[in-house]
């Protein structure tokens, strides 16, 4: 597994989409920072930025990569290597360079604008962490749709619905769905419905820390105890991982049952 | 002029023979306080030695001016109040008082300033009790630098720490005050001075002021508080460069203003509150040069508050900036700086060329429905909140600040 | 060598294989017939591991398909199709397949075989497909496999190479190699193979050797003798 990720990271690497993405992420950094000259500011920004784009980026890229390398997966499927570890290898490829641009396009300004003396290092790393997350679990998903579909303009299709499903339409729904129901107790609910949404779900790790004030403004005794403690990062980071994992295991079992 | 002279060196000694200096300690004539206090005379000085007196209920009920040698303890072991002070010209100094009795029916103080005038209270700590400091119906009085420490868990069983009761022209500075009910609680009393207070994790408010009018506090921190300030039911209240911060929870806001009027509000810094300030029934009421920051709500305007104007403050990295409960607007908004604005100055001159709308339409959404607070941030949020910026239909339309500040104001 | 008992296999509705059974002796060369679409490079596959069968039971050399690719270091396969990722150059492309399955020295000598040089710092996507078959062979024939699977390998060669190619396929069966063949050129097959097998509608029709088939079909040479098979069967 490791050598097709060193091939497929390597390829990626070359390919010039992984230097727009980065270049993309290091202006947007330098444009944050220098023209802005606020910090905290640039944070607020980037967060918006990441949790709509990082989740688009990782499908379009995670589909596209899948249909291009049609052929590079072929050639090493009659080769002795097991199928979970050709899959496993090009989707772990596509993750660690698209987060490579991230952190790198990102990181690199905040270092020279003088981040690790600043306060807002906490901020900024939760922030890389959650873009990260959000890289691996959207290009394991565009994995899962590729893998799913031969027919490479249903493939990006879907990636798109699911991008906007997950980054507008499902909290449309789940708003709709709480002002209806406002009678009741909901801040179970509330709570379930942003774990089910990994985009919900970083968004909340964020608000954690820009917004603590106005969450803990909330009366329910679950919200308190979620936004109120550590209990919260836990658990949204756990459920994270779960985003990143499952879809992993679909990937692999997926890729057993499929014919080339 | 030799007579002169002489007269006045005369009645410097007389002055010095009838002034004496009463001591108290464990191997003194006077073994107690209180009998120190009787003994004592009018304008004499009281000197408490280093040592524990066990006592409750002193009496002081001529003037005096009692001085603490090294912090003796003063324990009212739980039974009562401790000091009570009914003369006028008493002054009160280094005294370490604990274990105020705790009553339902009484308020005990560790000290009780009652009907006198020209008190002095100063570098006293107080410990374990249930009031602090309270003065009652007295004038002309000072609160200086003392620590008061409590251990207050719930509202109904504990105290205040410096309270005034129909007292006018005290002034309070310079003193801390934590874990009690309300850190400094003003009722019926005008023209007084809070400066250089910090007042922090108390369970109720940092400072309440009821009934009170033409009272001046500044420079005060409140940390941590149950609520900052709550200023209730008074008039003319001046409030300047104090911080109000980390005032975190449900009901919980840096400053509190309910049937407020003609009140000044400048140069205070709001951090990190859950509600920087809310108001409710509030008029004529001037913001300036204050900062709001990272504060979960700025200002949340409730109920009627009319012609109140908010000029030059800073809004920083708040999750909202203003909430409004209704969609009628009479206050002013100019020339704040918003981190939220998103536009533009084309002709440079520091002032964004379209108007900022501090109301989101979210805000109104939270306010109904407490629970969406968690899509905070959503891109679906910000596109209706766009769409209602664009076509305003909830909020208030003339709600905005036309003259919006493109870089964070100085002064 | 091989053996494949109860093979089925659909594609959606579209039943490819349907109960096929096959046994390959090791050594010679077998070339597999048949016409579009009845099922020789999914058989192909099958064996490979690349398709996953509905039903039946496939062995390479003693190791059943299912439990593994381990069994794949004894095959070398050439792709019906070249496709390689157009960014690598040649040499790395080798070089890649070589990190992937172990090393060898005979890459070199093929190269040769091939005159492949010139073209070793050229991109895959810039080849011709010929060159690019050429390649493909070189990466075929380099690793030394008991079990060689060709699939269409005359596609797109010149004659000179074709020759070559001939001649190493003859050499490997020389060194006792067991080679599979599907092909569409029929004096191809009929020149290199030393028995067919003839698929027709996901069935094996026929397994001998070309006279067998000449007999069996009453017809005077090889070419005739397969169109009457599918004459016969599509009347």
């Amino acid at each position: 597994m490791l050598k097709i990720l060193k091939y497929s990271f390597y390829d990626l690497m070359r390919s010039r989409w992984s230097y727009v993405y980065f270049a993309f992420y290091l202006l947007l950094g330098i444009v944050l920072l220098f023209l802005n000259n606020d910090l905290s500011k640039a944070v607020i920004t980037l967060m918006n930025v990441i949790i709509v784009l990082v989740p688009l980026i990782g499908t379009i890229f995670g589909v596209m990569y899948y249909y291009n390398s049609k052929e590079f997966t072929e050639l090493l499927l009659a080769q002795p290597l097991k199928r979970s570890s050709i899959f496993l290898g090009q989707y772990l490829g596509v993750a660690i360079s698209l987060s490579m641009s991230l952190i790198l396009g990102l990181g690199l300004p905040f270092i020279f604008y003088g981040l690790f003396m600043s306060s807002a290092i906490w901020d900024f790393s939760l922030l890389l962490i959650t873009g990260t997350f959000l890289t691996f679990i959207f290009t394991a998903l565009a994995f899962n749709i590729a893998l799913s579909n031969e027919n490479k303009i249903k493939g990006f299709g879907y990636a798109i619905l699911l991008w906007l499903f997950l980054a507008i339409i499902y909290d449309g729904i789940f708003l709709m769905s709480l002002i209806m129901f406002e009678d009741y107790p909901l801040d179970k609910l509330s709570l379930i419905g942003t774990m089910l949404n990994p985009i919900d779900l970083s968004r909340t790790l964020i608000l954690l820390k820009l917004d603590i004030s106005a969450l803990l403004g909330y009366t329910g005794a679950v919200f308190k105890q979620f936004f109120g403690t550590n209990f919260g990062l836990v658990v949204s980071i756990g459920m994270l991982a779960v985003w990143v994992i499952l879809p992993v295991f679909r990937i692999v079992f997926k890729a057993k049952k499929k014919d080339f | 002029m030799k007579i002169k002279i002489v007269t006045f060196f005369a009645m410097i000694i007389v002055g010095f023979l009838q002034a004496q200096t009463v001591e108290v300690c464990k191997d003194c004539t006077y073994k107690t306080f209180s009998d120190g206090v009787k003994a004592a005379k009018d304008f004499d000085t009281l000197i408490i030695k280093k040592g524990t007196y066990k006592e409750y209920n002193i009496l002081v009920d001529k003037p005096l001016t009692i001085i603490g040698e090294n912090y003796p303890v003063i324990d009212g072991e739980l039974k009562g109040e401790i000091i009570t002070i009914v003369s006028d010209s008493v002054t009160v100094d280094g005294l370490f008082i604990i274990n105020v009795g705790t009553s339902y029916t009484e308020d005990y103080a560790a000290i009780r300033v009652k009907r006198s005038m020209y008190f002095v209270i100063q570098n006293v700590v107080l410990e374990k009790l249930f009031f602090g400091i309270y003065i009652e119906k007295s004038q002309y009085g000072k609160i200086f630098h003392n620590k008061i420490i409590g251990d207050a868990v719930e509202e109904y069983n504990s105290g205040n720490g410096i309270q005034l009761w129909y007292s006018k022209n005290v002034e309070i500075e310079h003193n801390f005050v934590q874990h009690v009910r309300d850190g400094i609680y003003l009722e019926f009393s005008d023209d007084c001075l809070i400066k250089n207070n910090v007042s922090t994790l108390n369970i109720r408010y940092g400072l309440h002021f009821m009934f009170s009018n033409d009272d001046v506090y500044q420079d005060n921190t409140f940390e941590n508080n149950g609520a900052g300030v709550a200023v209730m039911f008074s008039k003319r209240i001046k409030m300047y460069n104090n911080i109000f911060k980390e005032n975190w929870g449900t009901a919980s806001y840096g400053l509190l203003l309910k049937e407020i009027n003609d009140a000044e509000i400048t140069g205070n810094s709001f951090e990190d509150n859950t509600i920087g300030i809310n108001i409710e029934g509030s008029n004529r009421i001037n913001y300036k040069h204050n900062d709001f920051i990272n504060n979960g709500w700025a200002i949340k305007v409730k109920g009627a508050c009319y012609t109140n104007s908010f000029t030059e403050n800073n809004f920083l990295y708040n999750s909202f900036d203003i909430a409004y409960n209704s969609n009628v607007n009479d206050n002013v908004f100019d020339k704040n700086y918003w981190s939220n604005y998103t536009g533009y100055d084309l002709n440079k001159n520091g002032i964004g060329d379209i108007p900022y709308r501090p109301v989101k339409l979210f805000s109104y959404i939270v306010n109904r429905t407490p629970e969406t607070i968690i899509l905070l941030r959503s891109l679906f949020i910000d596109i209706i909140d766009f769409s209602e910026k664009v076509s305003p239909v909830f909020t208030p339309d003339n709600l905005l600040d036309n003259n919006p500040k493109m870089k964070r104001i100085e002064w | 060598m091989v053996s494949i008992q109860n093979l089925h296999k659909k594609f959606g509705k579209n039943q490819v294989l349907a109960g096929l059974d096959l046994e390959i002796k090791e050594g010679g060369i077998f070339a597999v017939l048949g016409p579009n679409g009845s099922g020789k490079t999914t058989l192909i596959k099958c064996l490979l591991g690349m398709v996953i069968p509905n039903k039946g039971n496939i062995t390479v050399l003693g190791n059943n398909v299912k439990s593994g690719s381990e069994y794949r270091y004894k095959i070398d396969y050439l792709p019906q199709i070249a496709n390689f990722p157009s960014n690598l150059k040649v040499k790395e492309l080798i070089k890649m397949i070589k990190d992937l399955r172990g090393n060898t020295t005979k890459d070199q000598e093929l190269i040769d075989l091939f005159k492949l040089e010139p073209f070793l710092d050229k991109k895959l996507g810039n080849l011709s497909g010929g060159t690019k078959q050429k390649v493909n062979l070189v990466l075929t024939f380099m690793f030394d496999s008991p079990l060689v699977i060709l699939d269409e390998p005359t596609s797109g060669l010149d004659p000179i190479s074709l020759l070559r190619l001939k001649k190493l396929i003859q050499t490997e069966k020389a060194n006792g190699k067991t080679i599979l063949i599907t092909s569409h050129i029929m004096s191809f097959v009929e020149e290199i193979s030393d028995e067919i097998v003839f698929l027709l509608e996901g069935k094996i029709y026929f397994k001998g050797t070309i006279n067998e088939l000449k007999t069996k079909t009453n017809q005077p040479d090889f070419e005739h003798a397969i169109a009457s098979i599918l004459t016969d069967n599509h009347a």
